[in-house]
C-alpha cells in the first residue's frame, strides 16, 4: 500500500475575482522510503498540492477529493486527528526558513515544544532531543546555538533548523516546499545533500516540490511536472530528463541555462502562465505550445500511460514531440494568451475603455498563504 | 579584447558603510562595513560584464555605488575622462542618462499609480525635456515594441503585468533615454525558467542589435554564463577572478570559482549524481571584520600560512585575472580532503 494516495484532488480558492482552480484532479502516490518530485512553474500548484495535504489552506481555500495517508482519510479531517498526522507522521519544510520560525522564541524552545506537544516529553528532555537534532543537521556548536533566536542564524542555518524541528518526531513523510530557492547555490547543495543524507538514515519518504529541474535530477526518484493545476507528465526521473514526452516539459528543459554546456540562444516558451479564475477549456499550455493543434484548444487530453510506469496528458504523438516542433522564433510580441487563454493576436482591450482592469494578469494563487504570519 | 577606450574603467573602488548601533554616541569609533572592498576592472563599449557572486558578496552595492546610489570612494572613469564618482548630482544627471538600471524585483520597481506609458516616459521627460508629447509618446511605443509588449497596453497599470511583462516594462524604461550602458541587478532570479529565458534573450538581443553595454548582476553561474562576455566573480567584496567567459567556465583557477561552479545543480540526472560538489567550510565571514589577507581564506580548501599575511592580486594573463597566491585546478586529493573535512561533525 502507498504511503500517501491522492485521488482526484481539487483545491479552489473564492477570491473577489471569482474562482481560482489551483488544483484540478490530482492523482498522486508515494511509497515509503521513496523521494518524489513535483516540479512546476508559480502558479502551477504545486504548493497548493501540499497545503491541501497538510490542511493548511487558507480561508478561502476549499479542497475535494481523497487524500489517504498510510490508509486513513485525511483530507479535510478533523483538526485533532490533523494535528496529530502532522508533525507526527507528515512534517513540512518551508521555502522561507525566517518566515515560518517565531522570531521571539529561542530555537531550542521552539523546537522543544514539538515534543512537549506531540510526544508528552519534559522540557528538558524535550530541549536536550533537540539539540541532538540540531546535531544531526550538522549545526555546529549546536547546544550554544539552540539559545540564540532565528535572526542570528543565517539562511542556510535557519533552513537547517527548519529541518531539524521537521525531523524531531522521526516522520514517514516530509514535504519539502521549495527547500532551497532562497539560498545560495553552494548553501543549497549543502542543504540537498543534508536532506538526501537524513532521508537514508531515518528512511522516510520525501516529496520534494521546487521550480528547479537541477535539484530535481539529483535528488528524486520519480517526478511529477504540473502546468495549471493539473499533471502533464509523470515518470522516473532518468527517462523524464532523457526523453520528455511532454512539450512543456521538454520547454522547461530546454529553457534552462546550463553551466556545462554551451548554447548560444535559450530556447525560450513563449507566452506566459494561465490565469487559473478562467482557464481555457481545452489544454492549459496550448497557448504556448509549440505543438498545438486544433483538437488542444476544445480538449483537454487526459493522463494516460504510455510506458511502464510513465504516463503524460498530450494530443500530440510522442514521436512527433521527440522529433522536436520546427525551430519557432520566439513571438514577436508575449501572446496574449493569458488573459483569455486564446492564441495570440491581440485584441484591442475593451477594459481599458471603462476605466477598470479585469485583475491581474499574472496566474493566481491565492493572495495568503496560510503558513505566512505577516 | 583590448579596446583602446573603454567605456567605464573603474579602479579601486571602495564602498564602507558606517553601521552605528542606536545609542552609540557621536564620539564612539566608527563601525564600518566593508561592503566593496578595491574593485578594479574595465568595461568596454558594447561588452557584457557578469558578476557572479553569493548574498552579501557586494555585488549589487558595486552596481549601485557606479551610478551614485551609495557613496563610494575610488575612481569610476567614464569614457570621456570624468571620475563619476563624487560627481554632485546635478553633474551626474548626464551620466544618468548614459547609464541606466534595471532591478530584481519587476513589480516593486515600477510605481503602481503610474501606467505603463508615464512609466517608461519618465527617464525621457527627466533628461530631454524639451520633447513634445506627441514625440514622447511614438518613442514609448517604439520602446514597447522592442521589448515585445504591445504598444496598445500603453495606458495599462503594473499590476496587470504578469513578472515577465513587468520586467520588460523596465528594460524598456532604461532603454528609451538610449543608455551607452545598462546595469542589471538580478534581472531574471525572480522569474520562471520559461519566462527568465524570454528576458535573457531579449537583452542578449537588444545589446546586439544596439550595441549596448550590459553589467549584468545574478547569483546564478549558469545565466551569466549565457550572456557574458566576460565574468567577474566576487567574494566579500573582493575580487576573485576576472576572466572571458569560457575561459573562466572552462578552467577556473580560484578555487572560489570552482567551489561555486560545483554547487551549481545540472538537470542531467546522471550528472547530477556523480559529480563532486567541493564544500566550503563554515560560513561567509563578517564584512565587519574580514578575514586577513585574502578573504576567501578561512572557507579555503587550500589555504596556507602565506595567505592569512597578504592580500592577493589581481595577476595572470589579460583575459584571466585570478587573485590568488595558489590559483589553478584543485587536485582531486584536495577536493577528498575537504569533503572529508566537511562530513566530519563539527
Amino acid at each position: 500500500m502507498a504511503l500517501l494516495d491522492i485521488q482526484d484532488l481539487h483545491v479552489t480558492f473564492q477570491t473577489n475575482d471569482g474562482q481560482v482552480h489551483a488544483v484540478n484532479g490530482i492523482n498522486l502516490s508515494l511509497n515509503r522510503g521513496e523521494t518524489l518530485g513535483v516540479v512546476g512553474e508559480s502558479g502551477s500548484g504545486k504548493s497548493q498540492l501540499a497545503f491541501a495535504v497538510m490542511g493548511l489552506l487558507a480561508r478561502n481555500g476549499r479542497a475535494a477529493g481523497s487524500v489517504r495517508f498510510d490508509g486513513q482519510e485525511i483530507l479535510n479531517a478533523k483538526p485533532k486527528l490533523l494535528n496529530r498526522i502532522r508533525a507526527e507522521k507528515i512534517a513540512m519544510v518551508f521555502q522561507d526558513p525566517m518566515t515560518s520560525l517565531n522570531p521571539y522564541m529561542r530555537v531550542a524552545d521552539q523546537m522543544a515544544e514539538v515534543l512537549v506537544l506531540h510526544q508528552g516529553a519534559s522540557k528538558r528532555d524535550a530541549v536536550a532531543e533537540s539539540i541532538r537534532m540540531l546535531d544531526a543537521v550538522r549545526i555546529p556548536d549546536a547546544r550554544g546555538r539552540a539559545r540564540l533566536f532565528p535572526h542570528e542564524f543565517s539562511g542556510g542555518m535557519r533552513q537547517r533548523v527548519m529541518i531539524a524541528m521537521a525531523l524531531l518526531c522521526q516522520p514517514d513523510l516530509l514535504i519539502a516546499d521549495e527547500p532551497t530557492t532562497a539560498l545560495d547555490v553552494t548553501v543549497q547543495a549543502q542543504i540537498m545533500t543534508l536532506l538526501a543524507d537524513l532521508q537514508a538514515e531515518f528512511g522516510m519518504a520525501m516529496m520534494l516540490i521546487t521550480h528547479d529541474l537541477g535539484v530535481v535530477a539529483g535528488a528524486c526518484d520519480r517526478v511529477t511536472v504540473m502546468y495549471g493545476g493539473r499533471i502533464r507528465e509523470e515518470g522516473p526521473t532518468d527517462p523524464i530528463f532523457a526523453d520528455p514526452a511532454h512539450p512543456y516539459t521538454k520547454g522547461l528543459l530546454a529553457a534552462i541555462p546550463r553551466v556545462d554546456q554551451k548554447g548560444d540562444r535559450l530556447s525560450a516558451i513563449p507566452g506566459s502562465p494561465p490565469n487559473m479564475s478562467n482557464p481555457p477549456p481545452g489544454c492549459a499550455f496550448a497557448p504556448r505550445c509549440d505543438f498545438a493543434m486544433e483538437i488542444c484548444v476544445q480538449d483537454r487530453p487526459a493522463l494516460a500511460a504510455f510506458a511502464p510506469g510513465r504516463a503524460r496528458a498530450c494530443h500530440a504523438e510522442i514521436s512527433v514531440i521527440r522529433e522536436g516542433a520546427a525551430p519557432h522564433d520566439d513571438l514577436p510580441f508575449e501572446a496574449a494568451a493569458d488573459e483569455a487563454g486564446a492564441l495570440s493576436t491581440p485584441e484591442p482591450e475593451p477594459e481599458i475603455e471603462a476605466g477598470l482592469s479585469t485583475g491581474p494578469a499574472t496566474a493566481g494563487p491565492p493572495q495568503e498563504r496560510p503558513d505566512d504570519p505577516r | 579584447m583590448t579596446h583602446a577606450e573603454p567605456l567605464l574603467d573603474v579602479r579601486d573602488l571602495r564602498v564602507t558603510f558606517d553601521i552605528r548601533r542606536e545609542g552609540d554616541m557621536p564620539w564612539s569609533p566608527p563601525r564600518l562595513l566593508h561592503a566593496v572592498g578595491g574593485v578594479n576592472f574595465a568595461l568596454n563599449p558594447g561588452e557584457t560584464l557578469g558578476i557572479v557572486g553569493e548574498s552579501g558578496s557586494g555585488k549589487s552595492t558595486l552596481a549601485r555605488a557606479l551610478i551614485g546610489l551609495v557613496p563610494a570612494n575610488g575612481h569610476a572613469i567614464w569614457q570621456d575622462g570624468t571620475d563619476l564618482i563624487g560627481l554632485s548630482p546635478r553633474r551626474m544627471l548626464r551620466y544618468r542618462n548614459d547609464i541606466q538600471m534595471v532591478f530584481q524585483d519587476p513589480l516593486a520597481s515600477l510605481n503602481p499609480r503610474m501606467t505603463v506609458g508615464q512609466i517608461i516616459a519618465e527617464p525621457l521627460r527627466t533628461h530631454h525635456p524639451g520633447l513634445s508629447r506627441a514625440e514622447i509618446k511614438t518613442r514609448v511605443k517604439e520602446n514597447m515594441e522592442r521589448v515585445g509588449l504591445l504598444p496598445n497596453q500603453i495606458n495599462r497599470y503594473p499590476h496587470e503585468f504578469s513578472g515577465g511583462q513587468c520586467q520588460r516594462i523596465g528594460i524598456a524604461r532604461a532603454l528609451i533615454v538610449e543608455p551607452k550602458l545598462i546595469i542589471c541587478d538580478e534581472p531574471v532570479s525572480a522569474l520562471d525558467v520559461s519566462i527568465q529565458a524570454q528576458v535573457i534573450n531579449l537583452l542578449a538581443d537588444l545589446q546586439r542589435d544596439l550595441g549596448l553595454a550590459l553589467i549584468f548582476i545574478a547569483h546564478d553561474l549558469s545565466v551569466v554564463k549565457h550572456i557574458s562576455d566576460r565574468v567577474l566573480v566576487m567574494y566579500l567584496g573582493r575580487v576573485m577572478e576576472l576572466a572571458e567567459a569560457q575561459s573562466l567556465y572552462a578552467a577556473p583557477q580560484h578555487p572560489y570559482t570552482q567551489a561555486l561552479l560545483s554547487a551549481v545543480p545540472v538537470p542531467d540526472p546522471e550528472l547530477e549524481r556523480s559529480k563532486t560538489i567541493i564544500p566550503l567550510a563554515g560560513e561567509l565571514p563578517s564584512p565587519m571584520s574580514p578575514p586577513s589577507g585574502c578573504v576567501f581564506r578561512t572557507r579555503c580548501p587550500r589555504a596556507q600560512a602565506a595567505c592569512a599575511e597578504s592580500v592577493p592580486e589581481l595577476m595572470g594573463s589579460p583575459t584571466h585575472l585570478t587573485a590568488c597566491h595558489f590559483p589553478g585546478k584543485l587536485s582531486e586529493e584536495e577536493v577528498a580532503l575537504a569533503v572529508q573535512a566537511e562530513a566530519e561533525p563539527a
